[in-house]
């Protein structure tokens, strides 16, 4: 597959600290990369250097193969966590101004502002001032502006911080809708459920360092090797199914009309049949999957280790 | 640089569409030309305001032509009103003023002529104006001097006309003339009043522009920063163009502003002018000419001594290069603008608010206000060194310099002051770029010369 955007050992001292720490992504093209990481972790500096803001110590970052330089910045397109726009401007006149800084022709500019604004409903918008509108309204023209010129690279920084849930769903199905015309999307976040349901790739920074990369589906497996859960209907014998040591019950939770049990597997040995034939034993069962660990709990669990693993080295 | 023509466009349009530019642009002329109006205006007022005088005459030499009645002010004789036997009764006259309708009583004693310094009486009941004093003494002087002549030639058995020649031949004024010889040998007329005046017009009005626009650098960086809206035109274009886009936008509106000044004030000048001038009586209008006709016999006449003055003044006004001064305005106003607009523009990306602003800022306010003390005194020692020296430090220069160019400044001063000019405004846009750069991405944190000076060294 081709990789959209690559970064090599990237580096970034500041006076007082080191905000990248060798780190290398690589976001493949036609997906949604997230990229995570606890405040501070120097995510904001690394979407600052592929957007040329600020530029490496060291390493490269190449955008499809070739290296970065100032004509890539009419392919990105940037939502930045820090965003606004000037108050006293009507809201199509800096549309357009921020299109055409993007390198938009001011005619094509316009032409695909009008069809944008058609779409989200607010043509009569485009006369007033930025002040007059509400703050998911802003948001709202900003998400256009970024995304108007067609960029084959998009880069949301916490895009639903500041969205009522209502706007952040519309947002959520345009990102969906952008990916699948072809661009590739990275976007920062700290809400995992959100990465969850539309990230294909994240890449997880804490302490300047990258510690986790690759395909959403395949950490969750990763981190959730031996977990199962199983739920029954109504009766179900609990005093049985504890009477083995192929498993480790973790949690029993009993409700009307069932229950759900979820195992550890401690017998390597034994295929999913094998435990399903097993689980039959104590009851009727209803559903039975491996459990997937949230993004939220490895987010928390990669994160702690990696600070723990670092304090012993410190002592 | 597209991209910055982009920028210099919107904050040109953004800034001249506001109302406070139409209102500064619309209200500034108006009051220019008012200050320059307003002593005519106030003159022409006093004019409008008739009056009528009444006159009782002693000596029965006079006649409303010797004291010449004019479209303002009429001398109403009534000498023989108050005339009872052998005396002329002046305090019943006194007593009648008060319900009358002359606005004084004009009291021309008998012996008044006599001696070579005689005097009237003038009683009202409000102060009467120097207009109407001068008028008064000169009518009536002329008068006494016309008799005592005619007097004198009848002793001396000549003409009138002999008598007129005479005084034709003695008649003297002087003119002290200022002139100004050039480095090349060639001469100017000058006055060192004007020069004065002029010199600290163009002083203060590169201190106030400077402030004026360079603060709209500061508050439109402030702006973007508490906007939050610079990432998003970072990521688009180098914050330097961003910075250079903004200082020039800016100036262009400076310029704008300026030029349209000019412009309307002369309009508004010479159309009050031409307005009132249309009212004025051809005597008004040109007294020159009637003082030449009649009073041949006075050199002292506080007319033709005004007249000199003026004239002088004017002369001096002509003789100033109003398009080299124009031009030495705009480029040491552009000029100091550029150099002091860096610096604003640190201080704006420095901060998070205007609040926070007045650390930065001075370093600014303190050259600037040097400059203007040092423009004090260099108006009256335009060629000291103090002047000297601070016409070519560049912070200070363009104020200082503007002061002494109306008396003629030598050309190497000129362009060694203009070249460090340049060259440090350089200086400083390549500093404020390197600490701006990194000074509008940083939030939250409160700033000081420490923290400049760290990113200043900043790579990228």
């Amino acid at each position: 597959m081709n990789q959209t955007l690559v970064a090599e050992n990237v580096v970034k001292k500041y006076s007082s600290h080191l905000a990248l720490d060798k780190v290398s992504v690589s976001v493949p093209e036609g997906c949604i990369f997230g990229l995570l990481g606890p405040n501070g972790a120097g995510k904001t500096t690394l979407i600052r250097i592929i957007n040329q803001i600020t530029a490496p110590d060291e390493g490269t970052v190449y955008i499809n193969g070739e290296k970065l330089s100032r004509k890539h910045i009419a392919q990105i397109g940037y939502l930045p966590e820090e965003r606004g726009l000037y108050k006293k401007m009507a809201v199509g006149e800096q549309a357009l101004y921020l299109c055409q800084l993007k390198g938009m022709k001011k005619a094509d500019a316009f032409r695909e502002l009008k069809k944008w604004f058609e779409k989200f409903e607010i043509e009569n918008w485009w006369n007033k001032k930025v002040e007059e509108l509400s703050k998911g309204m802003q948001q709202k023209v900003q998400f256009i502006t970024t995304i108007l010129h067609k960029p084959k690279l998009l880069i949301f920084d916490e895009p639903f911080s500041g969205f009522d849930p209502i706007n952040a769903n519309l947002l959520k199905q345009e990102i969906l809708e952008l990916k699948r015309n072809g661009s590739t999307i990275i976007f920062s976040t700290h809400n995992m459920s959100s990465v969850e349901e539309i990230c294909d790739y994240i890449a997880l920074i804490n302490k300047s360092k990258k510690i986790l990369e690759g395909e959403v589906n395949t950490i969750r497996r990763d981190y959730a090797p031996d977990i199962y859960e199983v739920q029954y209907s109504g009766y179900f014998n609990k005093m049985i199914a504890t009477l083995t040591s192929d498993y480790k019950i973790l949690d029993v939770k009993e409700f009307e009309g069932g229950s759900k049990m979820s195992i550890e597997l401690l017998n390597k040995e034994m295929t999913n049949n094998d435990i399903i034939a097993r689980l039959t034993n104590f009851g009727n069962i209803e559903s039975f999957q491996k459990a997937l660990p949230s993004m939220n709990d490895i987010f928390i669990r990669v994160v702690n280790n990696t600070n723990s693993e670092q304090a012993q080295a410190q002592n | 640089m597209s991209k910055i023509g982009l920028i210099i466009g919107r904050e040109y349009k953004t800034r001249v569409r506001k109302k406070s530019f139409i209102v500064m642009t619309i209200l500034g002329p108006i009051l220019f030309a008012a200050l320059m109006v307003a002593p005519a205006i106030l003159m022409r007022l006093e004019d409008d305001d008739f009056k009528n005088i009444a006159v009782i005459d002693e000596t029965g030499m006079f006649d409303q032509y010797s004291l010449k009645n004019t479209k303002n002010l009429n001398f109403d004789f009534v000498s023989d009103k108050y005339f009872e036997g052998n005396y002329y009764n002046v305090s019943k006259a006194k007593t009648d003023l008060k319900d009358s309708d002359h606005f004084a009583l004009l009291y021309i004693p008998i012996n008044s002529l006599s001696s070579n310094n005689g005097s009237v009486q003038l009683f009202s009941y409000q102060q009467p104006n120097m207009g109407l004093k001068m008028h008064i003494s000169n009518g009536i002087e002329k008068k006494a001097e016309e008799l005592k002549l005619s007097k004198k030639a009848e002793e001396l058995e000549i003409t009138q006309k002999e008598i007129d020649n005479i005084l034709m031949v003695a008649n003297t004024s002087i003119n002290v003339v200022t002139t100004t010889i050039n480095d090349d040998g060639s001469e100017k007329e000058s006055s060192t009043t004007v020069a004065m005046i002029i010199g600290y017009i163009c002083g203060f009005l590169i201190y106030m522009f400077i402030f004026m626009y360079g603060s709209m650098v500061m508050n439109g960086v402030i702006e973007e920063k508490s906007n939050r809206i610079v990432e998003v035109i970072v990521s688009s274009v180098k914050p330097f163009q961003l910075m250079l886009g903004k200082i020039i936008g800016v100036a262009l509106v400076g310029i704008t502003q300026f030029v349209l000044w000019v412009m309307l004030t002369l309009g508004i000048v010479s159309v009050t002018y031409a307005v009132m001038q249309k009212d004025l009586s051809p005597a008004e209008l040109n007294p020159q000419t009637q003082i030449m006709g009649s009073s041949l016999t006075d050199t002292t006449d506080v007319n033709t001594d005004d007249m000199a003055k003026f004239s002088e003044i004017t002369q001096a006004m002509d003789s100033v290069n109003y398009v080299g001064l124009l031009l030495m305005f705009l480029f040491y106003f552009v000029g100091g603008y550029l150099l002091y607009a860096g610096m604003f523009a640190i201080a704006g990306s420095a901060v998070d608010n205007e609040t926070d602003t007045q650390q930065f800022t001075l370093p600014i306010t303190v050259p600037l206000i040097l400059g203007i003390f040092v423009m004090l005194s260099a108006i009256n020692n335009p060629d000291g060194s103090l002047a000297y020296w601070f016409s070519i430090i560049p912070f200070t220069s363009p104020i200082v310099m503007m002061v002494r160019i109306p008396f003629g400044v030598p050309f190497t001063d000129i362009i060694i002051s203009m070249v460090l000019l340049v060259a440090t405004f350089i200086a400083i846009t390549w500093l404020a770029a390197k600490i701006y750069r990194v000074g509008i991405l940083m939030y939250g944190k409160k700033t000081n010369y420490k923290e400049l000076w760290k990113w200043l060294k900043y790579k990228n």
